[in-house]
């Protein structure tokens, strides 16, 4: 289980004081599937950013299973037991797919192993496994190797950070499929940042943050209604940062 | 022949492909020829007038290897050695050169190897060449390359060059001329460590039309090392270069690219890039949340880098 209690992030601008995030609390039983949802620039991915320890929180709690992890680094919180797919993934120069999914499995995956992750996030295993992880693959298939390298190992938690930003349509879909997989099997604790109507309604519980603090947080059925259900505020939220780069209603 | 422990450990250093006294080979210990072998396309000799030898590689080779490694373990020594390589045309060949040092001494131990390569129409040819240095003396180990090739039509050329660690000063030169329609490949992997220096400069001149070349250089500077890279690329035909210099620089390296490229002829298409900047923290963050250390995290993005 992962339980969030009044997390919150500044920074110093300039001298000043600004706050990011704050007072963002919330629980995610093991199995579930959190959708972390709304504008752009609300604060989604910096709250991402504090559960994987990518950025120091200024207060509040995080919480693995009962244990206290914020004081653990990226990787100690990544021995815990988080996997964590970037929005925007890095490129290496010289670093086959195959070796970055060695890496992430934390050891030599046989071929097939290999192949069935690619296939997974719509790749062709011929094709990329001896590929560089470089310049030359374009976002969308970065990104898809990004997503391939936290399924190489299982999680307790895996934070997918809008998986689907520059994802093609078709990649998508399998995408979907390989997430509601994840899900059905219950072993895997997933929490996804995203924009997209399909995987929010996967979610069993939906968190919304808008401004760096929680408009809504609630049961799927509960939360759907007001995003999907013609409620006008929200369904702007869905509209215009529905590609995951337009611009949110809360930030114009 | 039999070999001692610190030559065969230096050699596995030198040669990844595994050395093997089969086929056409020689092994230069110490400032001596210490063994060779000739095989039917492949004819080694040793010169006559000054040390080194003259390979004669025939038109009939098609992808065989040849293995002309040198290794030092004497402290002091500067061996100076040159080779000449005469590929006939349409010949397909693997040259595998390297030089190791041992140096357990407190003398400077120095190697230079002048290579001159004088290759045939349509012949291909890869030419690999590691550089290493070991020893727990306080002697330093120098090496100072310089390579020549001459392209002649329609011929392909792959320069594989590694210096990975134990090389406390080297000074490289390359020169190319290349005929029409002839292909360089070059690729350069250097790390230095500690107060290590290495200078690399490098001209290559298409002199053919359809002449092309790629030059990648990477580069790790570790420590209070210093590094100079200088390849320039030549047109004086129509033909087309791409240069591409990365460098990672660490502590309190110093990493010094200048690129220069000259144009004359007006169809001659060359381009030069150069970057040079630290370990990229994205790249950290991402290895380190497969859960690496920093430290693990940064041997594996530098492996990869150099590979």
């Amino acid at each position: 289980m992962l339980k969030v209690c009044n997390l919150g992030y500044e920074v110093i601008e300039n001298g000043k004081k600004v706050t990011i995030v704050k007072d963002i609390s919330f629980t995610v039983e093991d199995g579930e599937m959190l959708v972390i949802t709304g504008p752009n620039g609300g604060g989604k991915s910096t709250v991402a950013k504090l559960l994987m320890g990518i950025l120091p929180a200024t207060e509040g709690q995080i919480l693995l299973d009962g244990e206290d992890i914020m004081d653990l680094s990226v990787n100690e919180r990544a021995n815990a037991g988080i996997g964590y797919a970037f929005q925007q993934p890095p490129a290496f120069k010289g670093m086959t797919v195959r070796r970055l999914l060695n890496l992430a499995a934390g050891k030599e995956l046989p071929e097939h192993i290999c192949c069935d992750l690619l296939s997974s996030v719509g790749m062709c295993a011929g094709e990329y496994l001896d590929r560089e992880v470089d310049a030359t693959l374009s976002g969308g298939e970065r990104k898809r190797v990004e997503i391939a390298t936290v399924l190489a190992k299982s999680h307790k938690v895996c934070i997918f950070d809008e998986p689907e930003a520059g994802i093609d349509l078709w990649s998508f879909s399998m995408l979907v499929d390989e997430f509601e997989k994840i899900h059905r099997d219950k072993k895997e604790t997933l929490l996804l940042i995203s924009h997209q109507e399909k995987i929010i309604q996967m979610a069993d519980r939906i968190l919304v943050i808008r401004d760096g603090s929680v408009e809504k947080c609630g049961e799927a059925e509960e939360i759907l209604p007001m995003l999907f259900g013609g409620v006008k505020e929200c369904a702007c939220v869905n509209r215009r940062g529905g590609s995951g780069y337009g611009i949110g209603c809360g930030n114009k | 022949m039999e070999l001692d422990a610190v030559t065969s450990s230096v050699l596995k250093e030198i040669d990844a492909g595994g050395w093997k006294q089969e086929g056409a080979y020689n092994l230069r210990f110490n400032g001596q020829a210490l063994c060779h072998g000739d095989s039917e396309n492949i004819k080694i000799k040793r010169k006559e007038d000054k040390p080194g030898v003259d390979v004669y590689i025939s038109g009939e080779t098609k992808g065989e290897a040849v293995h002309i490694p040198v290794v030092i373990s004497q402290s002091g020594m500067t061996d100076v050695v040159y080779n000449d390589f005469y590929i006939e045309e349409g010949a397909d060949v693997v040259i595998i050169a390297g030089c190791g040092i041992h140096n357990s001494g407190c003398n400077e131990t120095r190697h230079d190897g002048v290579h001159a390569f004088h290759v045939g129409k349509n012949a291909k040819v890869v030419y690999e060449e590691k550089h290493y240095g070991e020893g727990e003396g306080t002697g330093e180990n120098v090496l100072n390359p310089v390579t020549e090739i001459f392209l002649g039509e329609g011929a392909v050329f792959t320069l594989d060059t590694a210096q990975i660690r134990g090389v406390d000063s080297t000074e490289r030169k390359t020169d190319v001329d290349m005929g029409p329609g002839s292909r360089l490949f070059v690729m350069e992997k250097l790390m230095t460590h500690d107060g290590q220096t290495a200078v690399s400069n490098m001209e290559v001149r298409m002199n053919g039309d359809d002449s092309s070349a790629q030059i990648v250089s990477r580069s790790v500077a570790k420590g209070a090392s210093r590094q100079t890279f200088h390849p320039n690329a030549v047109g004086n035909a129509l033909c087309k270069a791409h240069i591409q210099c990365d460098s990672i620089i660490m502590d309190e390296a110093q990493v010094c690219s200048i690129p220069e490229i000259d144009a004359r002829n007006i169809d001659a298409q060359i381009i030069h890039e150069a970057a040079i900047g630290r370990i990229n923290t994205e790249q950290l963050l991402k290895l380190r949340s497969f859960g690496m250390t920093e430290e693990e995290a940064e041997a594996v993005i530098i492996d990869s880098f150099l590979k």
